[in-house]
């Protein structure tokens, strides 16, 4: 692998993540969309119970993919969105659509408000991954030119490529959701909601698969190069190992072994992902080659450097967080557990913030007056600032503590 | 110093697009919908967290409710935030292609790094308030502490970005293509970046504070005054208070920046035709193509103001062609705006600290508390104009002197249908966002002590000093 793959590499692995992470996601609300009756509450408060605390970390790989992207390959990044305009913004309005849905789930009260929440929630949830859906497709069958707007605005997207993919993303997120929200229920006892989605994901795995086939078929046939590639060694490899973790999911899922299944469609999804960039290679977008495409080596080099660094932070908390939702940790029934007492520790003698405050004020002040730049004007900016928070500890802790019963007015019942 | 004329084949050529100002007003409406919103993704982690780390020091549970209610409010704002800035990255490429094009290898790297911030931010906002009552007190404390740190991180990475469009550096730009390019350098080697982050950073905490005060001091007002209000009114004020004089200061040194780097938008700020030495301050007043008309001059105040020294020459618009000059009366409007507030704000500060730290109480008077009912919406208002003023200020370059904004646009067609869309979508998110508010305000306040049998941090020790102090 040269220098100039490697953000590349690091851009196919956040697409199979988002493909797999937020794919889940996009799916759970289409079960809610599907969802019916007394029954259909619990499936719904379910799906957004599990997805909940983890979505917006989801969410985030597709903006690390598009950062990347126009990092590293910005003329690649530029052409794509200036042609596939229309996927795109609907693409953006679906996130926003959605987002909004999360936020004001938490304050539905009456089942007229849920159900108006739900299906915003739901129609942008099939939108938003179609829409990206047929902008891969349309990447994949080389519809998109080199340049500013230079392909066309409509059938760039509008084609049985672009459908078949689009239509794809839909049904591997509902598939993928199905499984993961089958082993969530069966994690927290719910047995009812278990089975349920136990049978959905059995029936969305094979119409998923069946999907899969005929959307093969159809971009082998409609796109230029790429689609006949996808059918030649090395791609045929990685469509043919997507197609054996499909079928063994769907034996993890007859048998209810649901964090085995977890990994097999997450194995699926990926090869997908790297089927289409071997498939691909070594052109992004016809006539621009990866090396073409590519920034210049310092750009590239930090760019590698900054994920990895990046990764070390991150990859742990991810794990953190997967670890508590996955264990449970978060359900409701959690609440309150047999948590030690912290230890008293004794304190030590009371800082006198004011003062320092003053003092850093009194430091500050005059630095960044005299200073427009250097050294000294930041000492002045650092003693500003921490001028700000020592006086503000200080005195917002005083003035919420004071006042228990005081001059302020009669004590009122509050609400 | 304009690019080169490029060759009209060249792929990533200036097109010509009919809707050039629809597609700015376009890009700005995300923005002004985006930046106040992730002000409570900067700030109010440090409230909350704050607020817990009081529960943990005094064990009075009256903080801890406060704590939980507000880190629900903060994950439905995070949520919001998160969704508005997904769209200006889309935008960046949607609106703006041959910048993005050309520049990306240049600043890309900032939005790299902070996606980081981004990933960390909704990991631990996540952990942290789905963690209340099931981590230990201590675990659950330390949790909200990266969600902070990464308020700053990642204010620094975007807007070193737009101190790099401002004051760009670290590459070398022929024939329309870049070369020599060092990311670093261009990002964080950039005087304009500091003041940007500090300004802004602080500007959080004034709009999230003042705003967050609002809505406690109107509930004063109708005559809720419990512990819980009190707590909840004090807490945000008091941090806004205290940032609201030194934002002056950090102003102050935001102009001589500019006075420095951009004359050009220095010259507008004020309206300032011809170069001279001592040049004038008006306030209010119309530019109206070679002076300001019926303003209220304060004479060698802006030499004073941009180079502390009342004789110091002021270089004028006329020093570059008119068509480099930015609209000066909605720079100057905006920037009058943001600085007449920025003086309200410090006012209303200061009555607050001069009564507390003189009488040890609350200011009585009712139009303190309209005071601060207003200075919430007041404090955005100046985060927007400020943000024109930096941004129009800029123009009509996208990067100062190097690409203008019509030589990036996008060749695509449907921008009016896009832009009337995405104003409907943004009306139904304010809508949305409001009655979620409203919602969780309504719920009952429930005091609780927290997790059963617990001790908080310190309890005795503070229960001991109490005594100790009567
Ligand atoms: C609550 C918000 C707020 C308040 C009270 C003020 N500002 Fe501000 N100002 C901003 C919020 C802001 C900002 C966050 O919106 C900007 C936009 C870009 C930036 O770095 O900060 C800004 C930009 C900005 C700029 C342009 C910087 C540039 O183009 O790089 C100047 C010269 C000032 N400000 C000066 C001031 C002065 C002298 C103030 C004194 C009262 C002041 N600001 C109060
Ligand atoms: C003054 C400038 C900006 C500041 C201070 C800022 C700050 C933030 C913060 C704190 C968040 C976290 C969400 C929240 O707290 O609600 C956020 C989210 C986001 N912002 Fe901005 N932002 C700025 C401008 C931009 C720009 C110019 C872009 C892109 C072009 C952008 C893209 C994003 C994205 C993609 C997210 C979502 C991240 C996620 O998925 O978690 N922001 N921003
Ligand atoms: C911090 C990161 C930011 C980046 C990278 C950024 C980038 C851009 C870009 C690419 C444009 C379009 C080209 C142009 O008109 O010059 C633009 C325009 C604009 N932005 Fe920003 N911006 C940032 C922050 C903000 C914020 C926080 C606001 C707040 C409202 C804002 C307000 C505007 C306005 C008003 C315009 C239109 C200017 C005009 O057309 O006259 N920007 N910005």
């Amino acid at each position: 692998m040269t220098l100039d793959e490697a953000p590349l590499l690091l851009m196919l692995v956040g697409l199979a993540a988002y493909a797999v992470l937020g794919g889940a996601d996009f799916g759970a609300a289409f079960w809610q969309l599907a969802a019916h009756g007394e029954r259909g509450v619990a499936l719904r408060e379910h799906a957004y119970r599990a997805m909940g605390p983890v979505w917006e970390a989801n969410h985030v790989w597709l903006v690390f993919v598009l950062v990347v992207c126009w990092t590293a390959y910005p003329q690649a990044f530029a052409s794509i969105f200036s042609t596939l305009t229309i996927p795109l913004f609907v693409a953006a309005l679906g996130i926003i659509l959605r987002g909004t849905a999360y936020a004001v789930h938490a304050g539905t009260a009456r089942e007229i408000e849920r159900r108006a929440v739900d299906a915003v929630f739901s129609i942008s949830s099939i939108l938003t991954p179609f829409a990206l859906g047929t902008a891969v497709g349309a990447i994949a069958s080389g519809r998109v030119p080199v340049g500013n707007a230079r392909g066309d605005l409509v059938t760039s997207w509008l084609n049985p490529s672009s459908i078949a993919v689009g239509i794809l993303a839909v049904a591997t997120g509902a598939y993928v959701a199905a499984a993961y929200l089958a082993g969530d229920a069966a994690r927290a006892g719910l047995d009812d909601e278990a089975a349920a989605f136990r049978t959905r994901a059995l029936g969305a795995g094979v119409v998923t698969g069946a999907i899969a086939f005929t959307a093969l078929a159809v971009v082998a046939a409609d796109g230029d190069r790429v689609g006949e590639r996808l059918l030649e060694w090395p791609a045929l490899a990685a469509v043919m190992a997507s197609a054996v973790a499909g079928l063994a999911t769907l034996e993890f899922v007859r048998r209810s072994r649901f964090e085995a299944a977890r990994y097999g469609a997450s194995a699926a999804v990926a090869a997908v992902v790297i089927g289409w960039a071997l498939a691909q290679q070594p052109e992004l977008l016809p006539g621009l080659t990866v090396e073409q495409a590519a920034a210049g080596r310092s750009t590239l080099v930090a760019t590698v450097v900054g994920v990895v660094l990046g990764a070390v932070v991150v990859v742990p908390s991810l794990a953190v967080l997967f670890r508590l939702v996955l264990r449970g940790r978060f359900d409701p029934k959690a609440a309150a557990g047999e948590h030690p007492a912290p230890q008293r520790r004794s304190r030590r003698g009371r800082v006198p913030l004011a003062r320092f405050a003053a003092g850093a004020a009194a430091l500050g002040l005059p630095l960044m007056l005299i200073f427009d730049r250097g050294p000294f004007l930041a000492i002045g900016v650092l003693a500003l600032l921490t001028f700000v928070a020592l006086a503000s500890v200080a005195l917002a802790a005083a003035a919420a503590a004071n006042g228990r019963s005081d001059e302020d007015g009669p004590e009122s019942p509050s609400g | 110093m304009m690019s080169l004329p490029l060759l009209a084949a060249a792929p990533f050529a200036p097109v010509d697009q009919d809707y050039l100002y629809e597609a700015r007003q376009m890009q700005a409406l995300s923005f002004a919908v985006h930046i106040p919103i992730v002000c409570f993704g900067i700030a109010f982690p440090a409230f909350v967290l704050f607020l817990e780390g009081l529960w943990l020091r005094s064990g009075d549970p009256i903080y801890r409710t406060v704590a939980k209610r507000w880190s629900k409010v903060m994950l439905a704002l995070f949520a919001v935030g998160v969704v508005t800035g997904t769209i200006l990255s889309f935008e960046l490429g949607l609106l703006w292609p041959n910048f993005m094009a050309t520049f990306g290898e240049v600043f890309g790297l900032g939005f790299t790094l902070e996606a980081f911030s981004f990933f960390t931010e909704a990991i631990f906002i996540a952990i942290y308030v789905y963690g209340w009552d099931r981590l230990s007190p201590r675990a659950h404390f330390l949790s909200g502490v990266p969600v902070v740190v990464a308020g700053f991180t990642g204010s620094l990475t975007v807007i070193s970005v737009n101190a790099w469009m401002n004051n760009p550096s670290g590459f070398t730009l022929e024939g329309g293509r870049v070369s020599d390019v060092r990311p670093l350098a261009a990002l964080f080697g950039n005087d304009f970046l500091w003041h940007e982050v500090i300004h802004m950073y602080v500007a959080a905490f004034i709009v999230a504070g003042f705003l967050t005060a609002a809505v406690y001091a109107f509930a004063w007002l109708r005559g809720r005054r419990g512990r819980y209000e009190r707590v909840a009114l004090v807490v945000p004020l008091t941090v806004a208070a205290l940032a609201a004089p030194v934002q002056i200061v950090v102003g102050d040194w935001a102009a001589r920046s500019v006075a420095r780097d951009q004359p050009t938008k220095l010259a507008a700020l004020e309206g300032l035709y011809e170069t001279e030495s001592g040049a004038p301050v008006h306030l209010g007043g119309w530019y109206d193509g070679d002076e300001v008309r019926y303003g209220l001059p304060l004479p060698r105040l802006l030499s004073l103001l941009a180079f502390h020294d009342p004789s110091a020459r002021v270089e004028g618009l006329h020093e570059v062609p008119a068509d480099e000059r930015p609209p000066v009366n909605v720079v100057r409007f905006a920037f009058q705006t943001m600085v007449g507030i920025g003086f309200l704000l410090a006012g209303i500060s200061a009555v607050y600290l001069f009564v507390w730290l003189r009488r040890r109480r609350l200011p009585r008077s009712r139009w303190f508390y309209r005071g601060v009912v207003a200075a919430g919406p007041l404090s955005v208002v100046a985060l927007i104009s400020g943000w024109v003023t930096t941004e129009v200020g800029r123009q009509p370059w996208v990067v100062h002197g190097q690409m203008r904004t019509e030589e990036a646009v996008t060749g695509a067609s449907g921008i009016p249908i896009g832009y009337v869309s995405l104003v409907l979508v943004y009306a139904g998110l304010l809508a949305a966002v409001v009655w979620i508010l409203r919602r969780l305000a309504q719920a009952p306040v429930e005091v609780e002590s927290g997790p059963r049998g617990v001790a908080p941090l310190l309890a005795g020790a503070a229960r001991r000093e109490g005594e100790a102090e009567r």
